[in-house]
């Protein structure tokens, strides 16, 4: 079956594009045993595969919308409507050359393959439901690295109602498994694309570091802009065994009819250390708290986030740190800009049970409001009982002042350049700790951002 | 004409009226002190002359080589070549000082040009040691956490590296000791020329001593009451701003 859609308002920024449909693959729309059925006789799953889905799908019906905490926009999803899995059928492929042309010019408008050859050890992109080329570096493989699509974790099914809609209809993402001292130099990066309109992409991504090892992951995410409600919820399980170190880089920036709502957890042992560097561009609405369980002795555990929400979006965002280890330590900063009507959200989980020693939380918390229309809120929950552990939360909300905008202003820039500097400044010492490339990306993405926001 | 130029300037904040009738001129190539007490509208007519949007003109003009200023926003306003050096300086949290300065000069290239890093910098410490500022400042956050003379100082560093036509100093000297006044000075003096209009606003004689003016104008209520030579500014010293006053009936129109 082959479907063509035309996108709305292209050129707003880098992607906001999207070429017609090719897919010889489509489970239709809505949501049934039947979607299950379709997908799993596609993906030609193995029957606990088949089980696993359909375990995930009455999970789903059965859990209610989590209501009572989270925005009422989540009502807006109208799971009937949805698109729950499409692909252009051709496989993963190894080199550029046998990618589809279609879908090669995306991903060349991206700027994916370019990346590649300059600082990435490994690539995989995802168009819509299933991978179109995966690749990673000789050098790389030959250290027993393996960078493939992905099956199963430690999320259960049941965790909340949007893994469990992940565990029904879970298509692409990836698994990573980094031998026992194995320290992968350059990152490997994933990149995925929604093409196709009333779409929902459904990734797991599992990695695991084996002892001693050390790997950087980069996720990248895009989608055209498109008048009807877009899904996005993926699940991604991190695994650092003893010494290793494990770092997760997001840098989404989805179009505004987005509802991306993902779990990402990471379980960390003896020693090994996770860090989840999460920037949440764009989207209508973001709900997505990275964590960690902090399980073997002096693990250590970071999130650092960044979340621009512009008009009409909303970035309810955070983390979660479960010590269970003594002397394991975390650290949370998040920091959050609303413009317009936009509203951040930070919702943080710090939980150290009373018979765990020396451990150590540190969570900071900043929001900065551009326009007097602008929102944001903090829900930290920290819970920490003994006496031998020790945490420290600091939360600050700031505004750029009209003398500010006014001094730059002076110095020759304009107000939109003001502010997109003022902007800069306030998330800096966190861009700092990112690698290099991102952070010039993360920039361009605020520029672009901050661009149409001053009238 | 080459010239910094206000006549007949009238501004208000809400309906209380600051500058009243004010006309004055700057050529280019010269230096003026414009002398004032606490609440004769000298900082309102700096911020007017930059266009701070909380003040409204009433009445007048304000023009930059016959160029009408009002008609421009702020930053057209600093690119075609007006600096005004804060009284209050605003901090600029996590944009250093390198950062900041940058993206000001680059604001004056065509778009497309990109500024070249090596030379930026060799201004920039050629700059910062003039003004005896260590190399660290550059990558300190503008105005966060500084000293009064610290931000005085960056004030006038930025005027260095912009080289604006006309310079205006908002009680540039305010808050200064006399070793952070002298360098301070020492800067500004070695940027005057024929190339800049310098208008120095200030309450005190005091910065007058190391930044000699040409011309000295006496503001109060909102008008210029007096001007004459450098040493209208010694007189003024002696007699106090009271004897000024006395004048402030006539409105004089300067040069």
């Amino acid at each position: 079956m082959k479907t063509e859609t035309k996108a709305v308002d292209i050129d707003r920024d880098k992607g906001d594009f999207a070429y017609p449909e090719v897919h010889v693959r489509d489970a239709g729309r809505g949501l049934s045993e039947k979607t299950i059925h379709y997908i799993s006789d596609v993906k030609e799953d193995p029957d606990w595969v088949r089980e696993f889905r359909l375990r995930g799908l009455k999970t789903f019906l059965e859990k209610p919308l989590p209501t009572h905490w989270a925005s009422k926009d989540l009502e807006a999803i109208d799971f009937d409507k949805i698109r729950y899995y499409l692909s252009p059928g051709t496989g993963a492929k190894r080199s550029w050359e046998e990618v589809p042309d279609d879908i090669k010019r995306t991903f060349e408008r991206l700027g994916i393959p370019e990346q590649e050859r300059k600082f990435l050890a490994g690539v995989e992109a995802q168009f819509d439901s299933e991978a179109v080329y995966s690749n990673i570096k000789k050098a790389v493989g030959e250290q027993g690295v393996i960078f493939v699509g992905s099956t199963e974790g430690l999320i259960p099914i049941g965790d909340n109602k949007f893994s469990a809609l992940n565990s029904a209809v879970f298509s692409g993402g990836s698994f990573i498994y980094v031998p026992p001292g194995v320290k992968v130099k350059h990152p490997l990066q994933a990149y995925f694309r929604i093409n196709a309109e009333s779409f929902g992409q459904f990734e797991r991504t599992l990695i695991i570091a084996d002892e001693g090892s050390e790997v950087t992951y980069m996720e990248g995410c895009t989608a055209p802009k498109f008048e009807t409600v877009a899904l996005h919820s993926a699940v991604v399980e991190l695994v650092a065994l003893k010494g290793a170190k494990l770092q997760y880089i997001t840098v989404q920036n989805w179009s505004s009819n987005v509802f991306n709502l993902v779990t990402k957890r990471g379980l960390a042992h003896e020693d090994a250390e996770i860090k989840w560097i999460d920037c949440n561009i764009g989207s209508r609405l973001t709900m997505k708290y990275p964590g960690v369980v902090l399980k073997g002795r002096k693990s250590r555990g970071e999130v650092l986030s960044i979340a621009l929400a512009n008009n009409g979006q909303h970035q309810d965002t955070g983390a979660k740190m479960i010590h269970a280890a003594d002397e394991t330590t975390s650290n949370i900063i998040s920091k959050s800009i609303s413009i317009g009507t936009g509203r951040a959200t930070y919702r943080g989980l710090v939980h150290v049970p009373k018979h765990l020693k020396h451990c150590k939380n540190n969570t900071e918390c900043d929001a900065l409001l551009i326009n007097s229309t602008s929102r944001t809120d903090t829900y930290p929950a920290i819970t920490v009982r003994g006496t031998g552990n020790s945490v420290q939360h600091e939360a600050s909300v700031s505004q750029v002042s009209a003398e500010q905008i006014f001094y730059m202003q002076q110095r020759g820039l304009s107000k939109a350049q003001a502010m997109s500097l003022s902007v800069n400044g306030f998330v800096n010492d966190l861009v700092r700790q990112f690698p290099m490339e991102y952070s010039v990306e993360l920039k361009r993405l605020i520029e672009l951002e901050m661009e149409g926001s001053v009238g | 004409m080459d010239e910094l130029r206000v006549e007949n300037l009238h501004v208000a904040i809400g309906d209380q009226q600051i500058v009243r009738g004010l006309s004055l001129a700057v050529p280019r190539g010269e230096v003026h002190a414009v002398m004032g007490p606490n609440g004769s509208g000298k900082s309102t007519l700096a911020k007017v002359m930059a266009g701070h949007p909380d003040y409204h003109v009433t009445k007048g003009k304000i023009t930059m080589d016959s160029e009408d200023l009002l008609a421009l926003e702020p930053d057209d306003r600093a690119r075609k070549g007006l600096f005004l050096a804060f009284q209050y300086p605003s901090e600029v949290p996590g944009v250093t000082i390198a950062n900041f300065l940058r993206a000001a000069l680059q604001s004056r290239l065509p778009e497309g040009e990109e500024m070249e890093a090596t030379e930026y910098y060799a201004k920039l410490y050629e700059k910062m040691e003039l003004l005896g500022m260590d190399r660290s400042f550059t990558s300190r956050a503008v105005n966060e956490g500084f000293s009064g003379g610290e931000k005085k100082r960056t004030e006038i560093l930025q005027l260095a590296m912009l080289e604006p036509k006309y310079a205006v100093l908002d009680e540039t000297d305010s808050g200064l000791d006399i070793d952070a006044l002298k360098t301070v000075a020492h800067g500004v003096n070695s940027l005057r020329g024929s190339k800049i209009g310098i208008l120095l606003i200030t309450h005190y004689q005091r910065i007058l001593n190391y930044i000699v003016p040409d011309h000295v104008h006496v503001m109060v209520q909102g008008r210029i009451v007096r001007s004459g030579g450098k040493e209208l500014a010694l007189e003024l010293e002696e007699r106090g701003y009271d004897w000024a006053r006395a004048g402030a009936d006539e409105p004089v129109l300067t040069r």
